[in-house]
């Protein structure tokens, strides 16, 4: 049914720490391993080895150049759906494949009756939802619903494969409708945010921003004087350093 | 946006063959068409043709057209499912009018006929011309403009066939050239506003909002060396001088070439079976490339990611 659920008992989302990502992509091949034998199986890619390479993916790492008040250099910037509140990708939706789900927040894409009229990628703003031109239905991030519910994988490993593969834990993954969740104290700790909240889909998923870097610019260290005073040889390096510095 | 042509092709022919069915139906209503008449009855068929193409062809943009039923629903919040739901709903009275054409029937019958089949097209063409005016992503559609601009498109195309067919059965379309005149100026100066609103938009959102970061300079590097699908589908730009082109060729064969030859015919209502042939395919010319600049001018917001400063 595409229409949204007036309020889900959880809001099941991701926490991406942009001050700590390195821009590996362990993410984005981990979550490709994962979801091209779980529930969106195949992931296909089209020319693999050809000139012209690509294939559905549901996690993308961007780097950009920001030059703010407080921040000068590159952000990585992993980009996945961010499960919205209220998103217009399951309202399109003519078939009622595209869902969102009452009881944690995930909105997921049913394979089996998705026609692949591709309305829903024309409706994220954020361009979260791949296409796959072999099996002819939308992929999208499904938050591993088949990990973290999965009771045959060890306890530790019931989170996404994307969070579970980070090397640096710029990934986290929690319930955000729990303010005492550690994902959602550590949006409110870090001043969390959302992307294009100007269109007031409400993303579930939530971004921190780069720390306050203390010192922008690293200073080359100046280098003391050479002395005036001291041995025949010291005098000597001294005057032959002035000299070549002239 | 990507122009596919599977879609191009059936907004174009479905809406032409609405548009006719809305004029024919609206004929009978006057009494200028009866039901035993012959260009009712060809008309009819070839507004269900059109329609019948321009459907069959949207099933060709579908991944899994197999699937194609689920699509009727969602109509509660789908304009998509609405308008498949629309459009198979204006068959009915559509087909039986026709088959009344065929056998003869009573005015009872067909006028309320003629009122629900009139009723349906005009609904079908909104829920196409809805389906990209509530994409709020793509800010040259998201515009109330954008369905009537359907709509007109859709009344042009099938007055300008009507046309065709009353001149073929030999009749005086003097009124019918006039009537096909004017809704071609009206879609004409409605595209005209269209180009102009998007043209001094330059969007609201930005690169920076897409981040939500202060200072975003460039992307230093992409998340994949060649386009993937969002790219190949909503990435899709024409140049702007090459979009100029473009729209003077939409102008001068969909609008004034077919204009001037229907208000020769409208002053002297001469030459209809010579020169209604040439309208209709200039006419379908222009508003082929004025649906293909519909998709190919239209810029998605998720394209902040991949580089663009404002959509």
């Amino acid at each position: 049914m595409t229409t949204l659920p007036e309020k889900t008992d959880k809001s099941l989302g991701l926490v991406i720490d942009l001050d700590i990502c390195v821009g590996c992509h362990a993410c984005v091949t981990s979550c490709k391993e994962w979801n091209t034998g779980g529930y969106s199986a195949p992931l296909t890619d089209q020319e693999p080895y050809g000139e012209d390479p690509h294939g559905a993916f549901l996690n993308r790492v961007h780097s950009y150049e920001v030059d703010n008040a407080h921040w000068k250099g590159t952000v990585h910037f992993p980009r996945s759906c961010l499960h919205c509140e209220t998103p217009d990708c399951v309202t399109v939706c003519p078939t009622g494949a595209s869902y969102k789900r009452e009881e944690d927040g995930i909105v997921l894409v049913n394979p089996d009756t998705c026609i692949g009229c591709k309305l829903c990628s024309w409706a994220c703003p954020y361009g979260a939802r791949e296409y796959d031109y072999d099996d002819g239905v939308m992929k999208k991030c499904t938050l591993c619903v088949d990990r973290i519910y999965n009771e045959t994988i060890p306890e530790e490993d019931r989170v996404p494969a994307c969070v579970k593969a980070c090397p640096t834990g710029a990934r986290a993954f929690g319930d955000l409708a729990d303010p005492d969740s550690a994902v959602s104290r550590n949006v409110a700790a870090r001043d969390g945010f959302n992307l294009l909240d100007e269109f007031g889909f409400k993303p579930v998923n939530k971004y921190l921003p780069p720390r306050k870097a203390s010192d922008r610019t690293p200073q080359v260290a100046t280098e003391p004087a050479a002395p005036e005073t001291g041995s025949a040889l010291e005098k000597l390096f001294a005057w032959a350093d002035r000299a070549l510095s002239r | 946006m990507h122009p596919a042509y599977s879609v191009i092709l059936f907004t174009t022919s479905s809406g032409a063959g609405y548009g006719l069915l809305f004029w024919l139906s609206l004929a009978h209503l006057a009494g200028a068409q009866p039901v035993t008449g012959w260009s009712f009855f060809t008309g009819l068929l070839l507004a269900l043709g059109l329609i019948t193409l321009g459907l069959l062809s949207s099933t060709f943009h579908l991944g899994r057209p197999e699937r194609a039923w689920r699509a009727l629903s969602q109509w509660r919040s789908s304009w998509l499912s609405r308008e498949g739901v629309v459009a198979i709903a204006t068959y009915a009275p559509a087909g039986l009018l026709w088959l009344l054409a065929l056998f003869g029937g009573p005015a009872w019958l067909t006028l309320p006929l003629a009122v629900l089949a009139a009723l349906g097209a005009v609904a079908t063409v909104w829920c196409t011309g809805m389906i990209y005016g509530s994409l709020r992503t793509i800010r040259e559609w998201h515009q109330p403009l954008v369905p009537v601009l359907y709509l007109a498109n859709a009344a042009a195309s099938g007055a300008v066939l009507l046309v065709m067919l009353q001149a073929f059965a030999g009749r005086d379309i003097r009124l019918a050239s006039l009537i096909a005149l004017l809704a071609l100026i009206t879609a004409g100066a409605l595209k005209l506003v269209y180009w102009r609103r998007i043209d001094a938009d330059p969007g609201a959102y930005t690169v920076d909002m897409a981040l939500g970061l202060e200072g975003v300079k460039r992307q230093l590097e992409p998340p994949h060396s060649r386009p993937n699908y969002v790219m190949r589908e909503m990435g899709y730009d024409v140049a702007r001088k090459h979009a100029e082109t473009l729209r003077r060729t939409v102008l001068i064969w969909g609008f004034v070439v077919p204009g001037v030859m229907l208000a020769f015919q409208a002053l002297t209502g001469g030459l209809g079976p010579v020169l209604m042939p040439v309208v209709v395919l200039a006419a379908a010319a222009g508003l082929v490339v004025e649906r293909w600049l519909f998709f190919a001018e239209a810029s998605h917001v998720s394209m902040l990611y991949y580089g663009a400063e404002r959509a």
